[in-house]
């Protein structure tokens, strides 16, 4: 090491850090292209339903009257909406705070092989001025009938 | 509505203060800026009175928005937005930095008072260096002063008085969540300080272990705050979100974490270069980019562009305006080092085995990890440009992140044993067979009792080795002698050993139950009897409640009450649930009452989570580590100081 010289070492610390910095970003590409749950609303799946291991999320508004809990008590099933298709959902767990009927939801899980999906998670409207990010792309005559067709 | 005569006159004057405190700041950057040139040293002499006076003035604005807060001023648009007069008083003064003008005010107040105190208790750089650094945080300054005056004014009135405000997010009306913003961004913003002192030594290109010695204890005092902030925040989203996880990967989470992890590759780089003069460029770099992760998680948290539970300012008109005030800055900053890193005169060069050898692994294990983090972060926004709608969460970033996190704890068992320039690995090999050993013994250990969990596996294994080998710096030294700092630094890393245990333990053996129950039924969760008593209703001051009494029995032991809520606020209206914890030492009971279902039974989850608590207590450790160190160089700086002036004044008597 002595021998080599202070410029030498200094090219090679840069070279050394800027390929794991390169590396941490390839990785970080590659990760996110396997890893990356992507949106659908019903629409969407059932124009093109996203395979069934994969980790996606499903966005739109809880159909008035399809909400009912299992004899359980715990387990509910209730139907997603945008207007143009209809997806049942089946959840396991608390409600978040404000998830009711004909309101907004973004459920992430998988799509059961009988067309069922099967939330993990529900991500509730968060307040009044709150709407799912990816909610925001219908337009508001969209979501409108959207509301209309689901109260 | 007795205070209107006092309320009315003091949001005029926090108007004004700011105003002042922005035109301060103006005048600091000029004058900072002409002080560099060689017939400025007349200009020279305000700027440092100049800093303190912009920081007393902005810290008056901000006293005078908490005053209109607390007097619940409904004229003033930001109070009756935000605020409701039968809030308690904790939350009234809260509900100040709770929203998007507040939280930007309280960022300015920070800023000023931080550089203000540069200014008055900073004597070790040079001036030249000094005058830069200070001039560096005024020009940042000014564009959080223009965005605040222009394009969110806390102080805007209403024409017309409200006749009620609307109330706090209920979700924010929590004792620890009142104080987690402020620590938070004394972080963020603390940070502000390593990026112009980074800027003054561009400008000046003086880089020196002085340098790094004056540096290293703002940064530290950030580092704690940032660390105290990140462990409050996730404890809170812990008990008050009920979900029963403590990190989410969500985008204002990740904000927080992307300074921690620049500013504490920052503070280790900062050692290097205080201890043997190389890393120079390097650290300045850092110094840049761990401010400009502060201004990116502001830009992610403030425009809303990020779906988030704590994104509350959707405006994309101050979403452009803060993107490019991080175009300025951050391009601004990049721009300067890349015309000044090839003139700052290399440093010193080291072997492979050393101590610096090992800091510089931390140091690119770090920034992979600050990669990971950031592009993860971002990318939701990319894709979307793209047409895609995706989001990223775990199954992304726990096991990518771990790619750099485990290698580096793995470097961190051995590099605090090394010595620095040159050591021989020989030395301190026999110090590390009994880490070695744990290691080894713990990932059976683990292997067996948590199957098939790679990463709760390789965390088990890992925790314990670290513990024991954090101390190993102590071993040979006599404990009354050893220095604060080698205190800091073994304490520090400890913590995170304890950190890594909580977290392994959580994802290994939590035990869940959701089941619906009348009152009178028992459940078994883990070791645990839980027993449903009865459901009451109850009142709060700005809310009622049913509450759940709820009887739990460790393995037969004397039980103990638990009263989870379903609460309902009515301003704004909505419903939270209050979780009840059960502590012990090996862990923590945790129960969240759901709804009444159809047929009188009720909805309860609960969760037995070992050692959970090990998380924030490893937390509380690293920041206490940090405290720790720091007291220890500043004691010293000043002890030199204090020498220095005695030799001067013997000098001086001796001469005459």
């Amino acid at each position: 090491m002595s021998a080599m010289k202070a410029k030498h070492q200094r090219l090679i610390l840069v070279l050394i850090s800027m390929a794991a910095l390169i590396g941490a970003g390839l990785l970080a590409i590659w990760g996110l292209r396997g890893n990356a749950s992507y949106f659908y609303v019903p629409a969407d799946i059932a124009a093109n339903p996203p395979a069934a291991d994969r980790a996606v999320r499903l966005g739109g508004m809880v159909e008035a009257g399809s909400l009912k809990t299992a004899p359980d008590g715990v387990t509910i099933h209730f139907v997603v909406g945008d207007g143009k298709a209809r997806v049942p959902v089946i959840y396991r767990n608390i409600v978040p705070d404000l998830f009711k009927e004909g309101s907004g939801v973004v459920a992430e899980g998988k799509l059961g092989h009988d067309g069922t999906f099967v939330a993990d998670n529900l991500l509730a409207k968060h307040d009044e001025k709150y709407v799912p990010r990816e909610m925001k792309d219908m337009t508001e005559d969209q979501a409108c009938k959207t509301v209309e067709a689901v109260k | 509505m007795q205070d209107c005569g006092s309320g009315q006159v003091i949001a005029e004057f926090g108007l004004a203060a700011l105003w002042l405190a922005a035109a301060l700041a103006v005048l600091q950057l000029i004058a900072g800026g002409v002080a560099l040139s060689r017939r400025g040293d007349a200009l020279g002499a305000v700027v440092r009175p100049v800093a303190i006076v912009q920081g007393v003035l902005a810290l008056a604005a901000f006293a005078a928005l908490v005053a209109v807060f607390i007097s619940t001023d409904l004229s003033v648009k930001l109070v009756a937005a935000n605020s409701h007069s039968a809030k308690p008083l904790l939350y009234k003064i809260a509900g100040a930095w709770g929203n998007h003008e507040g939280s930007m005010l309280l960022w300015v107040t920070i800023m000023g008072l931080a550089g203000g105190f540069v200014a008055a208790v900073e004597r070790r750089l040079p001036e030249r260096t000094m005058m830069a650094t200070l001039a560096g945080q005024a020009f940042v300054s000014i564009g959080f002063y223009v965005f605040l005056l222009f394009a969110s004014n806390p102080f805007t009135r209403l024409a017309e008085p409200a006749a009620e405000g609307q109330g706090l997010n209920p979700l924010l009306q929590d004792p620890g969540l009142a104080f987690h913003p402020p620590t938070l961004y004394v972080g963020y913003v603390g940070l502000s300080i390593a990026f112009s002192f980074a800027i003054g030594a561009l400008i000046t290109r003086e880089v020196s272990p002085a340098f790094a010695r004056a540096m290293r204890p703002w940064v530290l005092g950030a580092w704690i705050f940032l660390t105290l902030g990140i462990t409050a925040g996730s404890y809170w989203a812990y008990y008050e979100l009920g979900w029963g996880g403590w990190w989410f990967w969500d985008p204002v989470e990740n904000a927080s974490l992307m300074p921690w992890l620049a500013a504490t590759a920052l503070l280790h780089s900062c050692g290097v270069l205080a201890a043997r003069n190389a890393l120079r460029a390097w650290t300045l770099m850092l110094g840049v980019v761990a401010f400009s992760m502060s201004m990116i998680g502001t830009f992610l948290v403030r425009s809303g562009i990020l779906t988030s539970v704590h994104a509350f300012a959707v405006d994309p008109r101050r979403g452009t305006f803060i993107l490019v005030l991080l175009a300025i800055y951050i391009g601004g900053a990049l721009m300067l080092f890349a015309l000044r890193a090839g003139s700052i005169s290399e440093g010193e060069r080291f072997a492979v085995t050393s101590r610096e050898s090992g800091l510089v692994f931390n140091n690119v294990m770090l920034s992979g990890t600050l990669g990971i983090v950031l592009i993860g972060t971002l990318y939701p926004l990319l894709a979307e440009a793209m047409g895609m709608k995706v989001s990223v969460g775990p199954p992304y970033f726990n096991p990518f992140t771990a790619l750099f996190v485990v290698p580096m704890l793995l470097v961190l068992m051995v590099g605090p044993l090394l010595r620095w320039r040159l050591d021989n690995f020989g030395r301190v090999r026999s110090g590390l067979i009994i880490p070695a050993l744990i290691l080894v013994l713990s990932i059976g250990i683990a292997i067996v009792m948590a199957p098939g969990k790679m990463l709760s596996i390789i965390g088990l294994a890992l925790a314990p080795a670290l513990a024991f080998a954090s101390l190993l710096p102590l071993r040979g030294r006599r404990l009354s002698r050893v220095k604060l700092p080698l205190w800091g630094m073994v304490l520090a890393h400890f913590g995170v050993a304890v950190s890594l245990f909580g977290m392994a333990c959580d994802s290994a053996f939590t035990v869940e139950k959701l089941v619906a129950v009348r009152p009178g039924e028992a459940v078994r969760v883990g070791p645990w009897q839980v027993t449903m008593k009865s459901i009451t209703p109850i009142a709060g001051p700005n809310w009622t409640a049913l509450e759940g009494d709820l009887q739990a029995s460790y393995n037969g032991t004397a039980p103990s009450l638990l009263r989870p809520q379903s609460r309902s606020f009515w301003t704004p209206p909505q419903q939270t649930n209050e979780s009840a914890l059960l502590t012990r030492w090996n862990g923590q009971l945790y129960t969240v009452l759901g709804d009444e279902a159809a047929d009188g039974r009720w909805q309860l989850r609960l969760w037995w989570k070992p050692f959970v608590t090990m998380i924030w207590l490893g937390g509380v450790l690293i920041a206490l580590g940090g405290l720790l160190a720091m007291l220890g160089h500043v004691a010293s700086d000043v002890r030199r100081v204090i020498a220095r002036s005695k030799i001067a004044f013997r000098r001086e008597r001796q001469g005459r």
